[in-house]
């Protein structure tokens, strides 16, 4: 089967400061990737060129299927009722039913005539993950969709991913910097340092996961970033 | 531009002054530690309810009549208020006050369809392309420091005595204001909203209407605002220029036969139609912008 994602040799340089620095990666359908890093590691570039917003890099980044993507912040548009945002940019004459049932899966059915700056933060990004996902993307970018949230609605949204995914199967690129994050979601991780994939793990624990269950390899792919939790702890 | 200064002016409310002066002199009779004054003091220092605003303004026409009944004011100098009213009946009685009306509000209403044109026309095009920017924003932006009421001259040469250079006048300060808070509305478009509409699949199209017009729409507003004052300051310029009709007509008029009365009906009517203009906008805006949080 072909890959939803194939880049080879990418490289991207802003002036003379190298970013991604020869970048090979394939993702296959359905699978969920996660990519961790520090600040400034070129995670978010790569998030970027795969979703077509920069298009001035060397090397091949292919996405042959659709893309979608949500973001930190939810970029909602403020003055279009939220099944709006759901349903522009669709082109579907039904686009009302189908931004309700996007909505509904969100658990966010009755705020459909709301006005987006009226919702939680929370809700915010349900909506903007409901957006990405009601265009049946077969590649999805989550750009740390979670990192401006609360610790009890992340864990929330935690879920509502893992069972949005496993109901939709797209492959997911889920950049963030949270560990814990990665390892409960992901099937692999990729340590992404100063513009090259570092390391890889693949995370073959049973789901639904808990916490305990991931604490082994937690350790090792906090090493990868550089932090040893045996002599800081 | 200028007209700018003007709207934030008109923020600033006096009475706050008039409450830190009682603050300030509660503090003080409390040092005096008089038993009786800084009770009134305090009481007087919370804050007044709103309908007592009212006083200084009643006092002051209470006033004006007082000073013209006494002679102390001549009507030849400002007529008596009693006087006005009474005027401003006789001028909506006999229709002249009317006519008048109806005249100037078309001369505005024109000026501003051909103003507002232009200006929304020039916002678009230098707002949505890179190249229209290029080419309009210089001309626009170095026309918009002249002072558009010190082309009357020019105007009268190029277009004579007629309702043409009245026009002209209100459209010029039309169109600049709508122009620069129209094109400095789609500059300030949040570029993330365009990114995310870009990777959700919306044409340019889509992108232009349901994200960059929209969000120039605040500001656009605000021109808007800016814009309708100018152009009925235009206007009572502009009919100044040989007038034989509208409210400028009347008040020219009014003033060769020292009918002052006339002349401060004419002014009261002016006021009153820029105030209702702006009320229309602000309610405009309460329709327009209800996605806003408040």
């Amino acid at each position: 089967m072909a890959s939803a994602v194939s880049i080879r040799g990418l490289r991207k340089a802003f002036g003379p400061r190298s970013v991604l620095d020869g970048i090979d990666l394939e993702i296959a359908p359905g699978e969920f990737v996660a990519l961790l890093g520090r600040s400034g590691c070129g995670k978010s570039t790569l998030l970027r060129i795969l979703a077509g917003l920069d298009r001035q890099v060397d090397g091949t980044a292919e996405v042959p299927g659709t893309v979608s993507i949500a973001f930190q912040q939810p970029r909602l548009l403020p003055w279009r009722k939220v099944w709006r945002n759901i349903a522009l940019g669709l082109n579907k004459p039904n686009g009302h039913a189908i931004a309700l049932k996007a909505l509904e899966e969100v658990r966010l059915a009755d705020h459909a005539d709301a006005w987006p700056l009226t919702l939680s933060g929370g809700e915010a990004q349900r909506v903007s993950l409901a957006r990405a996902l009601v265009r049946e993307p077969d590649v999805l970018l989550l750009d740390e969709p979670f990192g401006a949230l609360d610790a009890l609605t992340r864990l929330a949204m935690h879920h509502l991913v893992e069972d949005l995914w496993a109901r939709h199967r797209p492959a997911v690129l889920l950049v963030t910097h949270d560990v814990d994050e990665a390892l409960l979601l992901a099937d692999r991780i990729l340590v992404l340092d100063e513009g090259r994939i570092v390391a890889a793990h693949h995370v073959d624990l049973p789901r639904p996961r808990r916490r305990a269950s991931v604490v082994e390899q937690r350790t090792r792919v906090l090493a990868d970033l550089g932090v040893d939790v045996e002599t800081a702890a | 531009m200028l007209s700018l200064g003007r709207w934030r002016e008109t923020t600033a409310t006096d009475y706050l002054d008039v409450r830190r002066f009682f603050t300030i002199w509660a503090s003080l009779t409390h040092v005096l530690r008089s038993p009786v004054i800084p009770v009134v003091a305090l009481s007087l220092a919370r804050k007044p309810a709103l309908q007592l605003r009212w006083i200084s303004p009643v006092a002051l026409v209470l006033l004006w009549q007082l000073a013209s009944s006494t002679g102390v004011l001549s009507p030849e100098k400002l007529a008596s208020p009693l006087t006005v009213l009474e005027s401003a009946g006789e001028l909506i009685a006999d229709g002249q006050l009317g006519e008048a009306f109806v005249v100037s509000l078309g001369r505005v209403f024109l000026g501003f369809v051909i103003g507002g044109t232009i200006g929304v026309a020039l916002g678009l095009a230098s707002g949505l392309s890179r190249w229209g920017e290029t080419l309009l924003d210089p001309p626009v932006q170095m026309l918009r420091t002249l002072p558009h009421l010190g082309l009357i001259p020019l105007f009268i040469l190029w277009f004579g005595i007629g309702e043409e250079p009245k026009l002209a006048l209100v459209a010029s300060g039309v169109a600049f204001p709508l122009y620069l808070n129209l094109h400095a509305g789609i500059r300030q478009t949040d570029p993330g909203l365009v990114e995310a509409a870009r990777v959700l699949g919306y044409s340019r199209f889509e992108r232009i209407v349901h994200v960059v017009l929209p969000s120039a729409v605040p500001q656009t507003l605000v021109g808007l605002r800016i814009a309708l004052g100018t152009a009925w300051l235009s206007l009572i310029v502009g009919e100044q220029i040989n007038a034989d009709a509208g409210l400028g007509f009347l008040i020219n008029n009014a003033r060769e036969f020292l009918r002052t009365d006339v002349v401060v009906v004419g002014l009261v009517v002016y006021a009153l139609l820029g105030l209702t203009t702006d009320a229309l906008v602000r309610l405009l805006e309460r329709k327009v912008l209800r996605w806003q949080a408040r």
